[in-house]
């Protein structure tokens, strides 16, 4: 079942209204070969979850464009574990923060909240598309945890 | 010649008969008898017909004679999804247009206690849903498998992830599965019609016999649905009308009974005002709701916690007092039919609170999100501020004092300027239930139903109101 086609959902968190990016991303995953669950903008963090619990889904890609997306994104991993989906893959894009931060401290903030990738604004959407291969690829690998 | 129907409704306390002259669009004369299901059908069924005889003189030769059904408890269905406002909400959605009465509804893995409390429900069929096509196959597996393995008996249907579907039934074992499409295939997309259907078939082919309503097939040719999707069938007609007569466009239901209000709608329930942004599961355009607390009698009490006891008593020019002594009276006597000014004040009380509440929930609503980019204002369910019509049905609102003061509290009120009820529709009453017998009719004659109903139903205004309480 390796095959099988991967399934990400996707959406604008929090109170943000900016989609326009977050539609661009989901197209060009869907030209990648994706099945993409597109919430859209202003997606309560409760409802990613909803989404990829019933389409089992492999991967959440939130994106946060206005600022709040630390407080939007709190807890994120924690609901994941609460709703059985231990493993998922979380990738969050967009401009994270507000102010003039250096970019490796905050992407470390944001993969010590439990996300596997950040994003700075200015990623090219090839370089999210190389990382996902590169992340299945490196779970597809993984023993099955029911035959580990 | 005249060519006849014979309507018949068996209910869960009587057993109800429309005669109709369908070339005339005319009601010929009703027959009521008790319902008898539970013993004997056939009783119940004879008294109707004798108590018909008695007003038409003879009995006509009938043409059609089809019937529905809310006897021996209702079509008592059981509703299993994965996520609470997904698929288990789909599930519930397409249990509710079939015309269930739902007992349970679960959703996520269910535990033995579940499996224990759904045997001791004893539904007539288990809806189980769960995943999108492709999504999620665990926690459906799982459901079947624990299904199958209990000592549930009921047919079930299987409208879940159909990547799941074989291994489902293979897991479901003896139990007897019919499969259709996904209530949810894709992700947020409501696909109930074929569970809707599949429910109505076991219905006809299982239920009908299991409770015994077939004993009585001389006197009628077929049970086509339950009777809550016999109106909202009729509502459906009226609404959309059929091919050369145009119907009411788009409908509210409001239908107050002794046990649970029915509210139905027929509406796209978009957004009225640009820029609004729906939010949530898309909503079906024809939409039944059953709010299980608001019913007149077995649920009188339920409607004053709902309300307050207070608001009920100064809406029926009460001392609260007064009012709790007449409710204990109902809660001693669920058969009780008001006497004094006293109990139909509190029963008018009564009736607006269930109706005033029921369309409220039935109704969306917006709210106001404010983002970084300013104000957004965000739709959840139905918006019906522009429905064209709002029909009022049920005993409770035909035998009401003041009709119109019970459906205005259907309207929006500009106290509560975030509730999306119907603003200016036209208040209508079904004063003969017809909506029923228009469901049935309109599954042979879609016509000769529609301009029956047409015909049948009553404007409400002040004006004929005001002559009413003259005259009376």
């Amino acid at each position: 079942m390796s095959a099988k086609q991967k399934v990400l959902v996707t959406g604008v968190i929090g109170s943000d209204t900016h989609i326009v990016g977050n539609r661009i991303l989901s197209m060009a995953l869907e030209a990648a070969g994706y099945k993409v669950i597109a919430l859209g903008a202003l997606t309560p963090a409760g409802d990613f979850i909803k989404a990829a619990v019933e389409t089992a889904a492999d991967a959440i890609m939130v994106s946060s464009l206005y600022g709040q997306g630390e407080l939007d994104c709190r807890g994120f991993r924690e609901l994941c574990v609460e709703a059985g989906l231990d493993d998922i893959l979380l990738y969050l894009g967009g401009n994270l923060v507000v102010g003039k931060h250096d970019w490796p401290e905050v992407e470390q903030r944001f993969l010590d909240m439990g996300f596997d990738r950040a994003a700075p604004p200015g990623t090219r959407i090839e370089t999210v598309i190389g990382w996902l291969a590169q992340d299945f690829a490196a779970r597809d690998q993984r023993p099955h945890p029911l035959e580990a | 010649m005249q060519a006849c129907a014979l309507l018949i409704d068996f209910g869960s306390t009587y057993t109800k008969l429309r005669a109709i002259d369908i070339g005339a669009r005319r009601i010929l004369g009703s027959g009521q008898g008790p319902s008898t299901v539970t013993s004997d059908i056939m009783v119940g069924m004879r008294a109707a017909l004798a108590d018909l005889e008695r007003r038409l003189g003879r009995l006509p030769r009938f043409k059609y004679r089809l019937a529905s059904s809310s006897a021996a408890g209702g079509l008592r269905m059981v509703t299993v999804g994965l996520v609470r406002e997904l698929t288990a909400e789909a599930a519930r959605r397409a249990a509710l247009g079939a015309g269930a009465r739902l007992v349970g509804t679960y959703a996520y893995r269910l535990t033995r206690g579940d499996v224990e409390s759904i045997i001791a429900l004893a539904p007539d069929i288990l809806l189980l849903a769960g995943g999108t096509d492709g999504g999620n196959s665990a926690v459906i597996l799982h459901n079947a498998a624990a299904l199958g393995a209990s000592a549930l008996a009921c047919p079930l249907v299987l409208a879940g992830n159909r990547s799941a579907a074989d291994d489902a039934v293979a897991l479901l074992g003896n139990m007897e599965v019919i499969v259709c499409e996904n209530v949810m295939p894709e992700f947020n997309q409501l696909n109930i019609e074929p569970a809707r259907a599949a429910i109505r078939k076991v219905f006809i082919d299982r239920i009908v016999h299991a409770k015994g309503i077939d004993r009585a097939q001389a006197e009628f040719d077929r049970v086509l649905m339950p009777t809550p999707a016999a109106v909202l069938e009729g509502v459906k007609l009226l609404a959309d009308g059929c091919a050369g007569v145009s119907g009411l466009g788009s409908l509210l239901v409001v239908d107050p009974g002794g046990a649970t209000t029915d509210v139905h709608s027929v509406a796209s329930g978009d957004p009225s005002v640009a820029g609004v942004i729906p939010q949530g599961l898309p909503e079906p355009r024809v939409k039944r709701t059953v709010e299980g607390d608001l019913g007149m009698r077995h649920n009188a009490a339920a409607i004053v916690d709902a309300v307050g006891l207070e608001r009920i008593a100064a809406d029926a020019r009460l001392a609260p007092a007064r009012a709790l002594a007449l409710l204990e009276q109902i809660g001693r006597d669920l058969e009780r039919l008001p006497q004094s000014a006293e109990e139909m004040a509190l029963d008018q009380a009564l009736v607006r609170a269930s109706v005033k509440l029921a369309v409220a929930r039935h109704c969306g609503s917006v709210e106001t999100v404010f983002t970084a980019t300013g104000p957004v204002t965000v739709q959840h369910g139905k918006d019906l501020s522009n429905v064209d019509a709002v029909i009022g049905t049920g005993g409770a609102l035909v035998h009401s004092r003041d009709t119109r003061a019970v459906m205005e509290m259907a309207l929006a009120d500009a106290a509560e300027p975030l509730s999306l009820r119907p603003k200016q529709p036209r208040l209508l009453l079904d004063r003969e239930y017809l909506l029923y017998a228009c469901g049935l009719l309109g599954a042979v004659e879609p016509q000769a139903a529609l301009e029956l109903a047409l015909a049948h139903l009553e404007p409400i205004d002040r004006e004929v109101q005001h002559e009413q309480s003259l005259g009376a």
